[in-house]
This record gives structure tokens, sequence and C-alpha cells, in this order.
């Protein structure tokens, strides 16, 4: 073995060794389940008509037209379930600077680079997982709510497929993003209000403001939330935009780029803030 | 059987912002000894061997195992086995897994994890959670990680710090253990009687900077002598020690001269007919020769000028 491959196992032994993954897991499979189960319950049963429009209030019309309703659940994966392979990765990375385990990690391993470069390996394995586990919850909950009230969960579709793989992928690059921002922010604290402000506040507000212009929209486009979404290829976002403006998303492998550069950004720019500062 | 190689710091300085911690320090640490690395809180101790790990960027200078930087060691953890003063654990990892993590980078067998849990005396704690240990503990997990890779180089800061008295034997037994086996053991500490027991050969610095060097017993024999004189009339012996140009000041027995032998100052009071009631070398213990040395005393004469040995690590 290399000292590169030896270096990615130790990774994943970090990772498995503590509690952190499988607490945001379960976390995240509640969450998403809860909201897709609840929402496609709703929308299924404005949609066969058990629910009647009236009771669902006013905005019913507003929205598109229903048979897009499955891709928008499964969705919830990636559009919801983001934020924890973000705080995975940061975490993973700001662990090492907490407990000062970065002393042991750099003795055993003293090629720094190399020490980054496999965990973000380990930890994009780790956020492709996590995707799994969110569409288990997104898939699973809502395809079979859906069933319930006789709609096509669209489950023989080509198309839901490759929307699942493309969520596995963005999950991946999400954890990497993490990775990435922990060593651009080592304090642990300073990441987890970062990732929490940013993902569920700051970046959801940036994006509805900037669907009200054209040239706001295309610079918008370039959030790393609105390429995860054009990556996976649906979100609440572009269907409850003003006007339904989806088609003005990125096409779904210029998003994958776009967050892959984030990642890849914030790592390199963090190598040199934090990573390879002397460990005192 | 692990070989020991030796460490050389080659006028190795470090400036943190203006400050500068460790300044010019230039000395080798030999095989199959137990080398004391001394020095009052604060002197650079821990900057120095953080630098030579590699965990720490020198100014200039260089810190080689063998003639090679940490950072470039094929296998560091089967070369340099470190245990520094910080605590570095994540408290949710049992200790049997903090282990296994490190040996897997390090491609050392599983095997080695039981192997120094014993050696530490972890065996029946090693499925417990770090969070959950006691100092003694963790110092003691501490040494397990540093022998992890069996190596023949050993760099522990402070080892002892937290122990109870067992450990500290335990630690004593086991440091000269280890330089018998042919080990290079590097010990710092800023009590030097706290591995006063254990130690061959003594470092010390303050300010960042090399005050002396040598063998234990150097420590002894190189503090500037001193007679301790007495007289039932201390004011005619003071006047005819000031009159001989001798250098003393008043203690709580007598009289302290900065004499080289007892025969001088017998022979002085003898000329001025004082009666002399006591007349002694006074024996400087090593706790208060080391005190001496870092507090800004005089280097001795045990201390290699740093530029006679800086043609050694240059070669790189």
């Amino acid at each position: 073995m290399t000292s590169f491959s030896r270096a990615i196992g130790a990774e994943f032994a970090k990772i498995g060794t503590t509690r952190m993954w499988w607490i945001l897991a379960a976390v995240m499979f509640g969450y998403i389940a809860l909201l897709a189960g609840g929402l496609s319950a709703l929308f299924a049963g404005i949609e066969s008509g058990v629910i009647s429009p009236d009771a669902a209030g006013s905005g019913s019309q507003g929205l598109p037209a229903f048979g897009s309703l499955p891709p928008l659940i499964y969705s919830f994966a990636s559009s919801i379930g983001y934020v924890f392979p973000v705080l995975l990765g940061a975490l993973a990375t700001t662990g090492e600077f907490r407990h000062q385990t970065l002393t042991p990690t750099f003795l055993a391993n003293p090629r720094r680079g190399q020490v980054l470069g496999a965990k973000t390996i380990a930890l994009f394995v780790v956020g492709a997982l996590l995707g799994v586990v969110a569409l288990l919850a997104s898939v699973g909950v809502g395809a079979l709510v859906i069933s319930a009230f006789d709609l096509d969960p669209l489950l023989g579709e080509g198309a839901t497929w490759a929307l699942i793989g493309r969520t596995v992928l963005a999950m991946a690059v999400w954890s990497a993003i993490g990775v990435g921002l922990g060593v651009l922010v080592p304090s642990q604290v300073a990441s987890i209000v970062i990732v929490l402000a940013f993902t569920q506040f700051v970046e959801p507000l940036l994006r509805f403001a900037s669907l009200f212009t054209e040239v706001t929209q295309g610079i918008g486009n370039y959030l790393p939330g609105a390429a995860s979404d054009a990556l996976v290829g649906a979100s609440f976002f572009t269907i409850a935009a003003p006007g339904g403006t989806a088609g003005a998303m990125l096409e779904w492998w210029q998003g994958g780029l776009v967050l892959l550069a984030y990642a890849v950004a914030a790592t390199v720019i963090g190598y040199a803030v934090s990573w390879k500062r002397d460990v005192t | 059987m692990p070989d020991g190689a030796v460490i050389e710091f080659s006028n190795i300085t470090k400036t943190f912002g203006g400050v500068t911690a460790v300044n010019d320090l230039s000395f080798t640490v030999e095989p199959g000894r137990v080398t004391g690395f001394l020095g009052p809180n604060g002197a650079g101790k821990t900057t120095t061997l953080r630098m030579l790990l590699g965990l720490v960027a020198p100014s200039s200078g260089s810190a080689t195992i063998g003639g090679i930087r940490y950072r470039d060691l094929p296998r560091p953890l089967q070369t340099v086995g470190a245990a520094l003063e910080a605590a570095s654990f994540h408290p949710g990892r049992t200790a049997r897994n903090h282990l296994a993590v490190y040996a897997v980078a390090a491609g050392l067998p599983a095997a080695r994890i039981d192997a120094v849990l014993h050696t530490v005396g972890l065996s029946d704690h090693g499925a417990q959670r770090v969070g959950g240990y006691s100092l003694g503990m963790r110092q003691r997990l501490g040494l397990a990680f540093t022998l992890l890779g069996d190596p023949g180089v050993l760099v522990l800061d402070e080892p002892i710090n937290g122990l109870d008295p067992e450990g500290i034997k335990w630690i004593r037994g086991f440091l000269r253990a280890m330089a018998d086996e042919g080990r290079t053991v590097l010990v710092s500490s800023h009590l030097l009687s706290e591995v006063q027991q254990s130690v061959d050969d003594v470092i010390i610095i303050a300010a960042g900077a090399l005050v002396h060097r040598g063998t234990l017993a150097s420590l002894e024999t190189e503090a500037a002598p001193r007679i301790l004189v007495d007289s039932p009339d201390r004011q005619a012996l003071a006047t005819a020690l000031g009159q001989a140009g001798i250098e003393f000041f008043t203690g709580r027995s007598g009289l302290l001269a900065a004499a080289p032998d007892t025969a001088l100052i017998g022979h002085i009071a003898f000329l001025a007919s004082v009666e002399v009631s006591a007349l002694h070398r006074e024996r400087r213990g090593l706790e208060e020769a080391f005190l001496a040395l870092v507090n800004g005393g005089a280097p001795t004469n045990g201390i290699d000028s740093p530029s006679a040995n800086a043609d050694k690590g240059e070669s790189r």
C-alpha cells in the first residue's frame, strides 16, 4: 500500500470511530422523511382530489403541473439535505484542530497535502453514502405516499433514476465543500455557524432575491445551492420562483462543475490558510 | 531491534511574529543514552521539539534524525516516536480506535495496538472512550502512541507531568530500558529533579538559547565553587577577605566566598589572625546549579560554541 492509500484508510477510520456520521445520518433521514412525506401527502392529496384545492389555500394554482411532483419530492434529498454532508465535512476537519489531533495525524504522515487529499476523498465517499440515506428518505417515503394516493411515483422513468444518481454526486461534492470550509475556517463553532446561517438563511434569501431581475438571476445561478439544484435537476426553488423561471437554471453538468469549483477553491485556499501552518 | 539514530539540531531558530522563541540552537542527541532537555517553562523546549518533528517550520537552521528531516522520513512512526504535551485525542474515540487510526496511516499491523496498550498498562481500558480518561491515563496513551511503530528514537515532552508516584517510577525504568536497548531517548522537563534519576546527559536552554550541555555530573562539577567560612568575629573575617580581594557575601551560617579552594581562605584568616570556626567547600546541589544556569547565570565552560558544530549540519 502506498502512503496515500494508507492515508485514505486512516481518514475512513477517523470517521467510522466517532459517532458524528450516524447521528447526522439519522437526523437527516428523519428531517427529509418528514418533509417528503408531509409535502407529498399534501400535494398528492390536492392532485388526486382527496384534499380540495380550496382547503389547501389560495396558493395552489401557483404550483405548476403536478406531473412534476415526484422529482420535486425526491430532490428534497439534496435541496434540503445538503446541509448534513457539509456539516460532516466541516466537523471532520475542524475537529482535527479542536482536539489537536493534527499532531498525531501529521506525525503519522508528515505529507500534509496528501492527508488533506485523503480526507477529501474519504468524505466524498461518505457524503455519497449520506446521499443514499437521504434518497431512502425522500424517494422511499415520497414514493410510498404518492403511490398511496394512486398517483405514479415515476420510478420506472430513466429521468427519475438519473436524478437519483446526480443527487448522490451532489451530496458527495457537498461533503468535500465541508472539508474545504473546515480548513478555510478552522474554528469549529465559526464553521458550524457559517454552514447553518448560509445554507438555511443567507443563500435562500439571496437566491430568492436574485430571481427578480434577469441580471441577478444569472449571478444567482452560480450560488452553490443553485448550482447543486441544477446538478440534481429539480428544486423547490425553481418551482416556487416568481414567474416560474425554472428554465433559466444551469445545465446539470455546469451546475456540477460550479459546485466542484467551490470545493476545490475552498480546499486549496484553506490549505494555505490553516493546513500548512505550524501546529503548536 | 530498532536502531537509535542521532538527533541533530543545527543553528535552528524560530521567531513567532517578532518574538524569538528559539535562537540559533545547535546540539546533538546520541543513541543509547537518556538525554534530558531542560529549561524553565517558556524557554522554547516544546517549539524546538515540534521543529524536530516537522510540526513547526524553523525560521532558519535544520533539525534531522539520522541526517533526514522528519518530513522526509519514509516511515516516520517506525523511526521516531513522539509524545507531546498537548492531549491530542478525540474524546469520543476509544483508546484502541485512537491508536488504530494512526496504525492504519503508518501501515502498522493491528497487533501493535494490543502490544503497546499492554506495555503502558492500558489493556483493560482499550475499549473505553478517551474522554473519560484521567490525566495519568492520557499520558500513558500518549506513550502508547509513541511506541506504536517500535521506533529507535523517542521524543517525549514533559512525560512525567500528571503521573502518580507509581507512574513516575515506572517511566523512569522505562526510559532506562529504552536507552539500554540502544534507542535514542530525548526527554524534556522544566524540573531537573523530575528527570535527574534517569538522564545521562543534559541539555539546558533558557530564553531559547543553549546555556549548558554535557553529562549530568558536569552540572555539579562545573558550577562555580564557593567556600563557606565563619568566625566568632565575622567583622574581622570580612575585613580580612575584603583586603585580600576575595568576593564574598554573608549567608545564614557564615560568609560565602568565591574562591577555588579552602586553603586560600584559611591562609588569609591565618595571616589576619582571625579565628576560624568553620571552613569548607560548599557543595551546590544539581537543582541549584540548574537554576543558576537558567536564571541568567553566566554560561559555564561546559557549553560549546554553537558555531563549533555548525559545519556538521549544513551538508544537506
